[in-house]
Protein backbone atom coordinates (compact mmCIF):
# COMPACT_ATOMS: atom_id res chain seq x y z
CA UNK A 1 0.00 0.00 0.00
CA UNK A 2 1.39 3.43 -0.92
CA UNK A 3 1.31 6.21 1.62
CA UNK A 4 1.32 9.62 -0.14
CA UNK A 5 1.28 12.97 1.52
CA UNK A 6 0.92 16.31 -0.16
CA UNK A 7 3.12 19.17 0.90
CA UNK A 8 1.78 22.56 -0.05
CA UNK A 9 4.24 25.39 -0.51
CA UNK A 10 3.16 28.97 -1.02
CA UNK A 11 5.09 31.20 -3.39
CA UNK A 12 7.48 30.61 -6.28
CA UNK A 13 4.74 29.43 -8.65
CA UNK A 14 5.23 32.30 -11.07
CA UNK A 15 7.16 35.51 -11.58
CA UNK A 16 6.25 38.77 -9.85
CA UNK A 17 7.92 40.88 -12.51
CA UNK A 18 5.96 44.00 -13.41
CA UNK A 19 5.29 45.38 -16.93
CA UNK A 20 8.02 47.94 -16.17
CA UNK A 21 10.54 45.12 -15.71
CA UNK A 22 9.57 43.60 -19.06
CA UNK A 23 9.82 47.02 -20.69
CA UNK A 24 13.29 47.47 -19.18
CA UNK A 25 14.30 44.25 -20.99
CA UNK A 26 13.86 46.11 -24.27
CA UNK A 27 16.57 48.69 -23.41
CA UNK A 28 14.28 51.72 -23.86
CA UNK A 29 17.11 54.27 -24.02
CA UNK A 30 18.72 52.44 -26.94
CA UNK A 31 15.28 52.08 -28.53
CA UNK A 32 14.85 55.87 -28.41
CA UNK A 33 18.02 56.48 -30.43
CA UNK A 34 17.11 53.67 -32.83
CA UNK A 35 13.62 55.06 -33.40
CA UNK A 36 15.01 58.54 -33.97
CA UNK A 37 17.67 57.51 -36.50
CA UNK A 38 15.22 55.16 -38.22
CA UNK A 39 12.72 58.01 -38.53
CA UNK A 40 15.39 60.28 -40.03
CA UNK A 41 16.30 57.63 -42.60
CA UNK A 42 12.65 57.28 -43.55
CA UNK A 43 11.98 61.02 -43.76
CA UNK A 44 15.23 61.80 -45.62
CA UNK A 45 14.44 59.21 -48.30
CA UNK A 46 13.31 60.77 -51.58
CA UNK A 47 9.99 58.86 -51.59
CA UNK A 48 6.86 59.85 -49.71
CA UNK A 49 5.31 57.12 -47.65
CA UNK A 50 1.76 56.63 -46.50
CA UNK A 51 1.77 58.00 -42.90
CA UNK A 52 0.25 54.83 -41.47
CA UNK A 53 2.79 52.61 -43.22
CA UNK A 54 5.57 54.94 -42.06
CA UNK A 55 4.35 54.82 -38.45
CA UNK A 56 4.16 51.03 -38.56
CA UNK A 57 7.65 50.85 -40.06
CA UNK A 58 9.04 52.95 -37.20
CA UNK A 59 7.14 50.80 -34.67
CA UNK A 60 8.66 47.68 -36.23
CA UNK A 61 12.17 49.15 -36.01
CA UNK A 62 11.54 50.01 -32.34
CA UNK A 63 10.14 46.58 -31.47
CA UNK A 64 12.91 44.84 -33.41
CA UNK A 65 15.53 46.81 -31.49
CA UNK A 66 13.77 45.98 -28.23
CA UNK A 67 13.70 42.31 -29.15
CA UNK A 68 17.44 42.36 -29.80
CA UNK A 69 17.91 44.05 -26.42
CA UNK A 70 15.92 41.32 -24.66
CA UNK A 71 17.97 38.59 -26.32
CA UNK A 72 21.15 40.39 -25.30
CA UNK A 73 20.03 40.70 -21.67
CA UNK A 74 19.07 37.04 -21.59
CA UNK A 75 22.46 35.88 -22.82
CA UNK A 76 24.58 38.42 -20.91
CA UNK A 77 22.87 38.00 -17.53
CA UNK A 78 26.04 36.55 -16.03
CA UNK A 79 28.28 39.48 -16.93
CA UNK A 80 25.50 42.05 -16.38
CA UNK A 81 25.25 40.82 -12.77
CA UNK A 82 28.95 41.57 -12.22
CA UNK A 83 29.05 45.06 -13.76
CA UNK A 84 27.86 48.04 -11.72
CA UNK A 85 26.41 49.69 -14.83
CA UNK A 86 24.16 46.73 -15.63
CA UNK A 87 23.57 44.79 -12.42
CA UNK A 88 20.07 46.22 -11.99
CA UNK A 89 18.87 44.79 -15.28
CA UNK A 90 15.85 42.48 -14.82
CA UNK A 91 17.52 39.18 -15.75
CA UNK A 92 20.77 40.08 -13.96
CA UNK A 93 18.95 40.63 -10.67
CA UNK A 94 16.75 37.57 -11.09
CA UNK A 95 13.38 39.31 -11.51
CA UNK A 96 12.86 37.79 -14.96
CA UNK A 97 14.18 34.37 -15.95
CA UNK A 98 16.53 34.14 -18.92
CA UNK A 99 14.22 31.77 -20.80
CA UNK A 100 11.38 34.28 -20.48
CA UNK A 101 13.63 37.01 -21.90
CA UNK A 102 14.66 34.71 -24.77
CA UNK A 103 11.02 33.94 -25.47
CA UNK A 104 10.05 37.60 -25.46
CA UNK A 105 12.95 38.46 -27.75
CA UNK A 106 12.12 35.74 -30.28
CA UNK A 107 8.39 36.51 -30.37
CA UNK A 108 8.91 40.27 -30.72
CA UNK A 109 11.52 39.67 -33.45
CA UNK A 110 9.10 37.54 -35.46
CA UNK A 111 6.23 39.99 -35.01
CA UNK A 112 8.28 43.05 -35.98
CA UNK A 113 9.82 41.45 -39.08
CA UNK A 114 6.49 40.04 -40.25
CA UNK A 115 4.70 43.34 -39.79
CA UNK A 116 7.52 45.23 -41.54
CA UNK A 117 7.21 42.89 -44.54
CA UNK A 118 3.44 43.41 -44.67
CA UNK A 119 3.54 47.18 -44.20
CA UNK A 120 6.52 48.08 -46.39
CA UNK A 121 8.64 45.65 -48.37
CA UNK A 122 10.70 42.48 -48.06
CA UNK A 123 14.04 44.30 -48.29
CA UNK A 124 13.31 46.40 -45.21
CA UNK A 125 12.00 43.31 -43.37
CA UNK A 126 15.09 41.37 -44.39
CA UNK A 127 17.40 44.13 -43.16
CA UNK A 128 15.50 44.31 -39.88
CA UNK A 129 15.78 40.55 -39.42
CA UNK A 130 19.48 40.67 -40.29
CA UNK A 131 20.16 43.48 -37.81
CA UNK A 132 18.43 41.59 -34.99
CA UNK A 133 20.34 38.40 -35.78
CA UNK A 134 23.59 40.33 -36.13
CA UNK A 135 23.20 41.92 -32.70
CA UNK A 136 22.04 38.76 -30.96
CA UNK A 137 24.31 36.19 -32.58
CA UNK A 138 27.36 37.96 -34.02
CA UNK A 139 27.82 40.67 -31.38
CA UNK A 140 26.29 39.26 -28.19
CA UNK A 141 27.11 35.58 -28.46
CA UNK A 142 30.41 35.78 -30.33
CA UNK A 143 32.29 39.09 -30.57
CA UNK A 144 31.53 40.73 -27.22
CA UNK A 145 33.40 38.15 -25.12
CA UNK A 146 36.09 37.25 -27.63
CA UNK A 147 37.70 40.31 -29.21
CA UNK A 148 38.52 43.94 -28.43
CA UNK A 149 37.09 44.73 -31.88
CA UNK A 150 33.68 43.68 -30.51
CA UNK A 151 31.99 47.07 -30.72
CA UNK A 152 33.73 48.04 -33.97
CA UNK A 153 32.10 45.19 -35.87
CA UNK A 154 29.12 44.75 -33.58
CA UNK A 155 28.34 48.46 -33.87
CA UNK A 156 26.94 47.72 -37.30
CA UNK A 157 23.77 46.52 -35.59
CA UNK A 158 23.11 50.02 -34.28
CA UNK A 159 23.89 51.54 -37.67
CA UNK A 160 21.14 49.69 -39.51
CA UNK A 161 18.05 51.63 -38.35
CA UNK A 162 18.44 54.69 -40.64
CA UNK A 163 19.15 52.36 -43.55
CA UNK A 164 16.06 50.31 -42.67
CA UNK A 165 13.95 53.49 -42.50
CA UNK A 166 15.27 54.57 -45.91
CA UNK A 167 14.64 51.15 -47.46
CA UNK A 168 11.16 51.01 -45.95
CA UNK A 169 10.35 54.13 -47.98
CA UNK A 170 12.23 53.39 -51.19
CA UNK A 171 12.56 49.62 -51.38
CA UNK A 172 16.28 49.77 -52.19
CA UNK A 173 19.59 50.61 -50.55
CA UNK A 174 21.22 53.73 -52.01
CA UNK A 175 24.51 55.56 -51.51
CA UNK A 176 22.85 58.02 -49.12
CA UNK A 177 21.39 55.16 -47.05
CA UNK A 178 24.85 53.63 -46.89
CA UNK A 179 26.32 56.98 -45.79
CA UNK A 180 23.84 57.16 -42.92
CA UNK A 181 24.87 53.62 -41.97
CA UNK A 182 28.58 54.53 -42.08
CA UNK A 183 28.07 57.65 -39.94
CA UNK A 184 26.72 55.60 -37.05
CA UNK A 185 29.10 52.70 -37.72
CA UNK A 186 32.16 54.96 -37.38
CA UNK A 187 30.62 56.90 -34.47
CA UNK A 188 30.24 53.76 -32.37
CA UNK A 189 33.94 53.12 -31.52
CA UNK A 190 34.84 56.58 -30.10
CA UNK A 191 31.46 56.66 -28.32
CA UNK A 192 31.80 53.20 -26.78
CA UNK A 193 35.49 53.42 -25.98
CA UNK A 194 35.04 56.77 -24.22
CA UNK A 195 32.58 54.97 -21.93
CA UNK A 196 34.86 51.97 -21.61
CA UNK A 197 37.80 54.17 -20.58
CA UNK A 198 36.15 55.36 -17.40
CA UNK A 199 34.34 52.08 -16.79
CA UNK A 200 37.26 49.78 -17.57
CA UNK A 201 37.24 48.33 -14.07
CA UNK A 202 33.68 47.20 -14.60
CA UNK A 203 34.43 45.48 -17.90
CA UNK A 204 37.61 43.94 -16.51
CA UNK A 205 35.72 42.41 -13.58
CA UNK A 206 33.27 40.85 -16.03
CA UNK A 207 35.99 39.52 -18.31
CA UNK A 208 34.79 41.50 -21.32
CA UNK A 209 37.79 42.30 -23.58
CA UNK A 210 36.91 45.93 -24.22
CA UNK A 211 39.74 47.86 -25.83
CA UNK A 212 41.06 49.53 -22.62
CA UNK A 213 41.13 46.13 -20.92
CA UNK A 214 42.65 44.20 -23.83
CA UNK A 215 45.04 46.72 -25.42
CA UNK A 216 45.42 49.31 -22.68
CA UNK A 217 44.12 52.86 -22.23
CA UNK A 218 46.90 54.53 -24.27
CA UNK A 219 46.12 52.50 -27.39
CA UNK A 220 42.42 53.09 -26.84
CA UNK A 221 42.86 56.85 -26.60
CA UNK A 222 44.81 56.84 -29.90
CA UNK A 223 42.17 54.72 -31.62
CA UNK A 224 39.48 57.09 -30.40
CA UNK A 225 41.19 59.91 -32.30
CA UNK A 226 41.66 57.77 -35.43
CA UNK A 227 38.04 56.69 -35.51
CA UNK A 228 36.92 60.25 -34.74
CA UNK A 229 38.69 61.48 -37.86
CA UNK A 230 37.14 58.68 -39.94
CA UNK A 231 33.74 59.46 -38.41
CA UNK A 232 34.03 63.16 -39.25
CA UNK A 233 34.94 62.31 -42.85
CA UNK A 234 31.73 60.24 -43.06
CA UNK A 235 29.80 63.13 -41.51
CA UNK A 236 30.86 65.45 -44.36
CA UNK A 237 29.68 62.97 -47.03
CA UNK A 238 26.00 64.04 -46.94
CA UNK A 239 27.04 67.59 -47.88
CA UNK A 240 28.87 66.25 -50.93
CA UNK A 241 26.00 64.04 -52.12
CA UNK A 242 23.33 66.66 -51.44
CA UNK A 243 21.65 64.61 -48.73
CA UNK A 244 22.54 67.31 -46.20
CA UNK A 245 21.97 71.00 -46.81
CA UNK A 246 23.20 74.12 -45.07
CA UNK A 247 21.53 73.39 -41.73
CA UNK A 248 23.19 69.98 -41.67
CA UNK A 249 26.52 71.39 -42.88
CA UNK A 250 26.59 74.04 -40.14
CA UNK A 251 25.65 71.58 -37.39
CA UNK A 252 28.11 68.98 -38.60
CA UNK A 253 30.97 71.48 -38.91
CA UNK A 254 30.60 73.20 -35.54
CA UNK A 255 29.75 70.06 -33.63
CA UNK A 256 32.44 68.11 -35.44
CA UNK A 257 35.10 70.59 -34.38
CA UNK A 258 34.02 70.22 -30.75
CA UNK A 259 33.96 66.43 -31.11
CA UNK A 260 37.54 66.47 -32.41
CA UNK A 261 38.70 68.78 -29.61
CA UNK A 262 37.15 66.50 -27.00
CA UNK A 263 38.71 63.43 -28.61
CA UNK A 264 42.14 65.09 -28.60
CA UNK A 265 41.61 66.05 -24.96
CA UNK A 266 40.99 62.40 -24.14
CA UNK A 267 44.08 61.43 -26.14
CA UNK A 268 46.30 63.81 -24.15
CA UNK A 269 44.76 62.76 -20.82
CA UNK A 270 45.33 59.74 -18.61
CA UNK A 271 41.77 58.51 -18.92
CA UNK A 272 41.47 54.84 -18.06
CA UNK A 273 44.94 54.46 -16.55
CA UNK A 274 44.15 51.85 -13.92
CA UNK A 275 47.70 51.44 -12.66
CA UNK A 276 48.50 55.12 -12.18
CA UNK A 277 50.82 56.05 -9.35
CA UNK A 278 49.52 57.86 -6.29
CA UNK A 279 50.58 61.28 -7.57
CA UNK A 280 48.89 60.65 -10.91
CA UNK A 281 45.46 59.81 -9.53
CA UNK A 282 44.21 63.37 -9.97
CA UNK A 283 45.32 63.29 -13.59
CA UNK A 284 43.47 60.00 -14.05
CA UNK A 285 40.30 61.45 -12.57
CA UNK A 286 40.65 64.50 -14.82
CA UNK A 287 41.17 62.18 -17.78
CA UNK A 288 38.13 60.16 -16.82
CA UNK A 289 36.14 63.40 -16.87
CA UNK A 290 37.43 64.07 -20.39
CA UNK A 291 36.24 60.60 -21.41
CA UNK A 292 32.85 61.21 -19.81
CA UNK A 293 32.56 64.55 -21.61
CA UNK A 294 33.33 62.91 -24.95
CA UNK A 295 30.82 60.15 -24.27
CA UNK A 296 28.06 62.60 -23.39
CA UNK A 297 28.86 64.91 -26.31
CA UNK A 298 28.95 62.01 -28.77
CA UNK A 299 25.31 61.26 -28.04
CA UNK A 300 24.34 64.91 -28.38
CA UNK A 301 26.30 65.35 -31.62
CA UNK A 302 24.79 62.33 -33.33
CA UNK A 303 21.33 63.52 -32.30
CA UNK A 304 22.14 67.02 -33.59
CA UNK A 305 23.23 66.00 -37.10
CA UNK A 306 20.34 63.59 -37.50
CA UNK A 307 17.95 66.25 -36.21
CA UNK A 308 19.37 68.63 -38.83
CA UNK A 309 18.52 66.10 -41.56
CA UNK A 310 15.04 65.68 -40.09
CA UNK A 311 14.47 69.43 -40.08
CA UNK A 312 15.71 69.81 -43.64
CA UNK A 313 13.76 66.94 -45.16
CA UNK A 314 10.79 66.86 -42.80
CA UNK A 315 10.08 70.57 -42.63
CA UNK A 316 11.30 71.49 -46.09
CA UNK A 317 14.09 73.73 -44.77
CA UNK A 318 16.69 72.37 -47.13
CA UNK A 319 19.10 74.91 -48.59
CA UNK A 320 21.52 73.35 -50.98
CA UNK A 321 25.18 74.07 -50.23
CA UNK A 322 25.38 75.00 -53.91
CA UNK A 323 22.78 77.72 -53.45
CA UNK A 324 18.99 77.72 -53.76
CA UNK A 325 16.18 76.41 -51.63
CA UNK A 326 15.04 72.95 -52.63
CA UNK B 1 4.37 -5.61 0.48
CA UNK B 2 4.31 -1.86 1.12
CA UNK B 3 5.52 0.75 -1.39
CA UNK B 4 7.92 3.52 -0.29
CA UNK B 5 6.28 6.78 0.88
CA UNK B 6 5.75 9.35 -1.89
CA UNK B 7 5.68 13.01 -1.08
CA UNK B 8 4.07 15.27 -3.58
CA UNK B 9 4.68 18.98 -3.45
CA UNK B 10 2.21 21.47 -4.79
CA UNK B 11 3.01 25.12 -5.19
CA UNK B 12 0.31 27.67 -4.53
CA UNK B 13 0.81 31.19 -5.88
CA UNK B 14 0.72 34.10 -3.46
CA UNK B 15 -1.68 37.01 -3.97
CA UNK B 16 1.17 39.12 -5.36
CA UNK B 17 2.06 36.40 -7.87
CA UNK B 18 -1.57 36.06 -8.96
CA UNK B 19 -1.81 39.82 -9.50
CA UNK B 20 1.41 39.87 -11.50
CA UNK B 21 0.19 36.95 -13.63
CA UNK B 22 -3.10 38.71 -14.35
CA UNK B 23 -1.22 41.86 -15.35
CA UNK B 24 1.02 39.84 -17.67
CA UNK B 25 -1.93 38.05 -19.21
CA UNK B 26 -3.66 41.37 -19.87
CA UNK B 27 -0.59 42.87 -21.54
CA UNK B 28 -0.13 39.75 -23.70
CA UNK B 29 -3.80 39.87 -24.72
CA UNK B 30 -3.64 43.57 -25.58
CA UNK B 31 -0.44 43.03 -27.57
CA UNK B 32 -1.99 40.23 -29.58
CA UNK B 33 -5.12 42.26 -30.27
CA UNK B 34 -2.96 45.25 -31.23
CA UNK B 35 -0.93 43.07 -33.60
CA UNK B 36 -4.10 41.76 -35.23
CA UNK B 37 -5.43 45.32 -35.61
CA UNK B 38 -2.18 46.45 -37.24
CA UNK B 39 -2.20 43.53 -39.68
CA UNK B 40 -5.82 44.37 -40.56
CA UNK B 41 -4.95 48.07 -41.03
CA UNK B 42 -2.01 47.20 -43.29
CA UNK B 43 -4.20 44.84 -45.31
CA UNK B 44 -6.83 47.55 -45.85
CA UNK B 45 -4.08 50.02 -46.78
CA UNK B 46 -2.57 47.66 -49.34
CA UNK B 47 -5.91 46.72 -50.83
CA UNK B 48 -7.05 50.32 -51.19
CA UNK B 49 -3.76 51.39 -52.78
CA UNK B 50 -3.99 48.45 -55.20
CA UNK B 51 -7.57 49.39 -56.11
CA UNK B 52 -6.70 53.05 -56.64
CA UNK B 53 -3.73 51.99 -58.77
CA UNK B 54 -6.20 50.27 -61.08
CA UNK B 55 -5.88 46.72 -59.89
CA UNK B 56 -8.72 44.23 -60.20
Amino acid sequence: MTDTSVITREGGATSIASPRDYFALLKPRVMTLVVFTGLVGLVAAPVDMNPLAAAIAILCIAVGAGAAGALNMAYDADIDAVMRRTRLRPVARGVIRADEAYGLGVVLSLMSVLLMALATNYVAAGLLAFSILFYALVYTMWLKRSTPQNIVIGGAAGAFPPMIGWVAATGTVSLDAFILFMIIFLWTPPHSWALALYKSGDYSAAGVPMMPVAKGPKSTRLQIVIYTIAFLVAVTAPVLTGLGGMVYAGSALVGGAIFLILALRVYRSKAGDANAAEDELYAVRFGDKAARDLFAFSIGYLSLIFAALLVEHGLGLYWSPLGGLS
Amino acid sequence: MTQPDENRETVVPTEEEKKAQKRRNLVIALTLVGFAVLVFAVTVLRLSSNISAGGG
